[in-house]
């Protein structure tokens, strides 16, 4: 029988199989940030040992860094000290650091692929649940707790158990209006927020092959938002295209070769996943969040579930606690609904395309005065771009101001919260209580939804700005 | 790692689906570089009005008096989200050693059982019969025996727990030990 990509890759870096228990499986990259790392490295000095394999990690300061006036130091104590230990653990242990003020500095899941770092047949773990972007490169990525990245600073392994695997099909053509951002909030809406917990996901189909790699990032990054183990794509021409010629992308005849590797890189044909879930792209609206977990997604034109729809008590009680604290109502429609602030960015939605695409529906026009913003980069390198392609201009001109680049209000642990009771349009990842902010209610979209309500100051169908 | 064979304690029942880990600790409290002290800060916003430890929340089960104990019984999906490892060290820090949910999120069982915290998976039915317990009543998990009991009605589960975890966790040890002396075979393998 035929192996499926993830066995393929799998089966390629286990190490040893340890009976009735986890496998040791090598890891070829880790990626490291201020805030998931300080107790590993202690662990570790603790331990007496050494790091192992420092050439294969690469660090980042993101979460927890300010997205103004970064060239000063850092304000908030905490934050400060965190950044410092980062610095300071990255030269004690010969660890390559793109820090704050560094041109490559940004988002871990940003800067990995946009430098090249990620490639096809990886296996890439970062104490961070949203490694699983890096499988749009055909990798096995996955996010790892500060316990794991201790055991890959000790040995370069990791202790797994194989999880299953599970595919989504994606078939046919996206209706106008709809992006990858929608696929994947209609995926999670339609099998819940722990639907594909225990597995690992392959997204395929012909509206998979379609997209671009910034739109493959977008799905894969949100795969643990329904508990899966991680997501991923086979690698093809669109993969390799993007790859050829970044900084850390093989060279010469070194290229030909890791082709030639990358292009066995897919899912056999006889190979047998354990589920395998078929969607039908045009079956797909532009969607958005109106609960406290990611899987509480409709499409924009559509309204809340009513109370009697849930027959499980706790389930029920569960959607009303959501509806409080939401301040939204069963039954409901979200559309026109005011909005009081817009955030673009996150390693969801923060590479060049998604502020391409938010340019297009701005350009020439002018935010609504309510609104409220916070447009954050993903990357030093996606904001040289954006100069580069003057969408800074169509951004100024639209009264939007772009920051520095950071996780910034996806995670609201530096200063660039929401405030409490209000809504915020957001195109990152968690719209869980108290995620961007106490009291803050998330309302989770595409780039395009977020550029619309932007300019209406309400829930906005894009579709009625694009026609 | 702090071993775990046996206990028998009253529980605090957590009947919240999807608990994800902004909520066992938001993120602000994640700018800190050890590992201490995480347990004062568990489910912050669910226990404080405004932010403010002077005002409990009365209607959230940590703060109400007559549940205590050292195992935590939550719904379905418990620690799904973030990675931040942080959560399981707010959990242990607080003075829970088992946690019991009908589901548990990937990341969240392996931190949970890498910090000594061990995650014990019911069926629903079985969660439903242990949020029917008073709060004087006790559930007895037996690491050895992987078995759950409800004592005061005897009702008994078996959970799983793969072999090299178990002892891992019956005896203290962790996973970097062991791979430290997996160097030479590691080695080997990146010389293939």
């Amino acid at each position: 029988m035929g192996k499926t990509l993830f066995e393929k890759i799998w089966d390629k870096h286990v190490v040893k199989q340890i009976e009735d228990g986890p496998s040791v499986v090598y890891i070829d990259k880790h990626f490291i940030h201020e805030v998931t790392s300080p107790q590993a490295f202690s662990g570790i000095e603790k331990r007496g040992a050494q790091i192992f394999r420092p050439k294969q990690i690469v660090a980042t300061a993101d979460h927890n860094v300010p997205t103004m006036q970064q060239e000063l130091p850092i304000k908030d104590a905490l934050s400060k000290f965190q950044v410092d230990t980062l610095i300071e653990n990255c030269k004690k242990h010969g660890v390559e650091l793109y820090g704050l003020g560094h041109k490559y500095q940004g988002i871990v899941h940003v800067i990995g692929p946009e430098l090249g770092i990620t490639q096809p047949g990886m296996t890439i773990v970062c104490g961070d649940s949203h490694t699983s972007t890096h499988g749009a490169f055909g990798s096995i990525a996955f996010g790892i707790g500060t316990s794991e990245v201790e055991m890959v600073f000790a040995s370069q392994c990791i202790m797994q158990t194989k999880p299953k695997v599970m595919r989504i099909n994606i078939d046919g053509a996206l209706k106008n209006g709809v992006v990858s951002k929608d696929i994947i909030l209609y995926i999670i809406a339609q099998i819940s927020a722990s639907g594909a917990t225990g597995y690992f996901v392959e997204y395929a189909g012909s509206a998979i092959r379609a997209l671009s790699m910034e739109a493959r990032m977008t799905i894969c990054n949100m795969s643990i938002e329904m508990g899966a183990r991680g997501g991923m794509i086979a690698p093809d021409q669109t993969t390799f295209d993007y790859i050829k010629g970044r900084l850390f992308a093989p060279q010469a005849a070194d290229w030909d070769h890791k082709l030639e590797e990358w292009s066995q890189l897919y899912t056999d044909a006889d190979a047998k996943f354990d589920v395998e879930i078929n969607i039908k792209a045009e079956d797909i609206d532009p969607m958005i969040t109106y609960g406290t977990n990611p899987g509480m997604g409709l499409s924009v034109r559509g309204t809340l579930p009513t109370i009697e729809s849930f027959t499980d008590a706790t389930e029920k009680q569960n959607y009303e606690k959501a509806l409080a604290y939401m301040g939204l109502t069963a039954g409901q429609s979200l559309l026109g609904m005011p909005v009081q602030n817009v955030f673009i960015g996150s390693c969801t939605n923060s590479r060049i395309e998604d502020f391409r695409l938010v340019a297009s529906i701005i350009k020439g026009k002018q935010k609504d005065p309510n609104i409220k913003t916070l447009v954050v980069p993903g990357s030093q390198e996606v904001a040289k771009q954006i100069k580069a392609e003057g969408l800074d201009k169509i951004f100024a001109a639209a009264g939007v101001e772009i920051r520095q680049a950071g996780c910034s209000a996806c995670l609201g642990m530096n200063e660039d919260k929401i405030p409490a009771g209000e809504y915020c349009i957001s195109t990152s990842n968690r719209n869980f209580e108290g995620r961007q902010g106490a009291g803050a209610r998330t309302l989770l979209a595409s780039p395009l939804t977020a550029a619309a309500a932007l300019l209406t100051g309400k829930i906005t169908d894009i579709r009625d700005i694009l026609n | 790692m702090q071993s775990l064979q046996k206990i028998t304690s009253r529980f605090i029942p957590l009947r919240i689906e999807n608990v994800d880990t902004d909520q066992i600790i938001p993120a602000r409290f994640l700018k800190a570089t050890t590992k201490d002290g995480f347990g004062k800060n568990l489910f912050r916003d669910w226990r404080y009005e405004n932010d403010d430890e002077t005002i409990p929340k009365a209607d959230f089960v940590l703060n109400q008096q007559q549940y205590s104990g050292a195992i935590l019984v939550a719904a379905k999906n418990f620690g799904c989200g973030s990675s931040r490892e942080h959560a399981a060290w707010s959990i242990q820090d607080y003075g829970f050693k088992v946690v019991v949910s009908s589901f548990f999120a990937d990341i969240f069982k392996n931190n949970a059982l890498n910090n000594g915290v061990l995650p014990v998976t019911v069926s629903d039915a079985f969660l439903q019969q242990i949020f029917a317990q008073g709060a004087n009543d006790t559930l007895s998990v037996d690491l050895e025996a992987q078995t759950i009991t409800i004592d005061a009605t005897g009702a008994e589960e078996r959970f799983d727990i793969n072999a090299y975890k178990k002892t891992c966790m019956l005896n203290g040890y962790d996973d970097i030990d062991y791979l430290l002396n997996m160097k030479p075979e590691i080695e080997a393998f990146e010389k293939k």
